[in-house]
């Protein structure tokens, strides 16, 4: 079942790159924004996602701020 | 039961653990994450054998070189507590699970340090950020705060000014960052340095206001708006779970001698956890090297 990741990201962020190679080690597929230059993308995670730091990933109704592994691990079910 | 556990994997943990594996013991590598503090630092220019690496590339090799070697490994946990048992230590993670082990190496390194005021632990991603690289961008044209006096602080707010409406750059204590660094920051327009003033609280409901700060010369306290709170006060070790049985010095440091042994037998610790002087990736990864070749001696000792 396809379920839809959106991982937003700055581009000197180690934890965003922790956090795709996590995601890409996984098979789990999923779209970035860089929050520096997609505007849009910046007020979307900071006013839906209510979130202010990267790596915010959200998928279903999940908003996971930071990259934690366990975290993540388990909100997805691996 | 594991002959060998090693906590973080960090340069020292890693190193360790390949040491352990040429010595053919029984180990397991338990780690939160596999890097450490390396993964935060961009470039590397003295980690012999490369002119230029950056960070997190010089711990993927690190990784390739453990998983070359039969070890057990178990990421994104971490050791929440490790007690002693008749026949060694007893491992305990955060998905609750233990394992048992004749000898146990500490290598888990150390954090961003964080204020320990009110607000700080409800507001953390919610404009309090500790990783300036990470977030500056988020907080363009914003009015932001950088709590710190050291380089690292200095490095944020110099990012910052180029971006936010207005910088307060707030330190404990007189700058102690490199003279270059305080001239280019304290030159900016949009720079207010507030020196000798403590963070008294960082107010806000679900994203970061305004922090009260306090003059520590005339005792005023005052509120300042802002949307974004930058800490940037050092680094403490990650040593919380071993508290209650090994010796710490003041920093919170866990006390070795020059053989990697803590005041536990048979417990050794390797790397920025440790009161080693000189924080670096070729001494943690030399002291890894070092406490695993102790482990193996000890074990030996044990056995005959």
């Amino acid at each position: 079942m396809a379920r839809k990741v959106k991982i937003y990201t700055t581009p000197n962020c180690p934890y965003c790159k922790m956090a795709k190679k996590f995601l890409a080690d996984n098979g789990i597929e999923y779209q970035e924004f860089n929050i520096v230059e997609d505007k849009a993308a910046r007020e979307e995670m900071k006013n839906r996602c209510n979130s202010l730091a990267v790596p915010t990933i959200c998928f279903n109704s999940e908003v996971l701020t930071g990259f934690n592994e366990a975290e993540l691990r388990e909100k997805l079910g691996l | 039961m594991y002959e060998l556990i090693i906590i973080g994997a960090g340069p020292a943990g890693m190193t360790a653990a390949v040491y352990a594996a040429r010595k053919k013991l029984n180990a397991l590598l338990i780690s939160s994450d596999i890097g450490g503090q390396v993964l935060w630092t961009a470039g590397v220019e003295n980690y012999m054998g490369y002119q230029l690496i950056e960070g997190p590339e010089l711990m993927r090799k690190f990784e390739e070189q453990v998983k070359q070697f039969p070890i057990d490994t178990k990421t994104g946990e971490q050791v929440i507590n490790l007690a002693q048992t008749n026949e060694g230590f007893e491992v305990r993670t955060t998905k609750n699970e233990s394992s048992q082990t004749r000898a146990a190496i500490i290598a888990t390194g150390k954090r961003p340090r964080q204020l320990n005021i009110p607000g700080e632990e409800k507001l953390r991603g919610k404009g309090i950020t500790y990783c300036a690289i990470c977030d500056g961008p988020l907080f363009a044209g914003e009015n932001v705060a950088i709590i710190g006096g050291g380089n690292s602080a200095l490095e944020a707010a110099d990012d910052m000014v180029k971006i936010a409406e207005h910088v307060y750059l707030i330190s404990l204590t007189p700058f102690t960052g490199d003279q270059i660094l305080i001239d280019k920051v304290t030159d900016a327009s949009n720079m207010t340095v507030l020196l000798e003033h403590e963070v008294l609280e960082v107010e806000g409901e679900s994203r970061v206001k305004r922090i009260k700060i306090r003059d520590l010369k005339n005792k005023l306290e005052k509120k300042l708006d802002v949307g974004g709170v930058f800490i940037e006060i050092g680094l403490s070790p990650n040593s919380d779970p071993f508290k209650e049985i090994v010796k710490f010095n003041r920093l919170g440091e866990i006390e070795v001698n020059c053989a990697n042994e803590t005041s536990v037998p048979g417990l050794f610790a390797a790397g920025d956890v440790t009161n080693v002087p000189e924080k670096q990736i070729v001494v943690a990864a030399g002291e890894g090297a070092k406490a695993a070749l102790q482990a193996h001696r000890y074990l030996q000792r044990l056995s005959r």
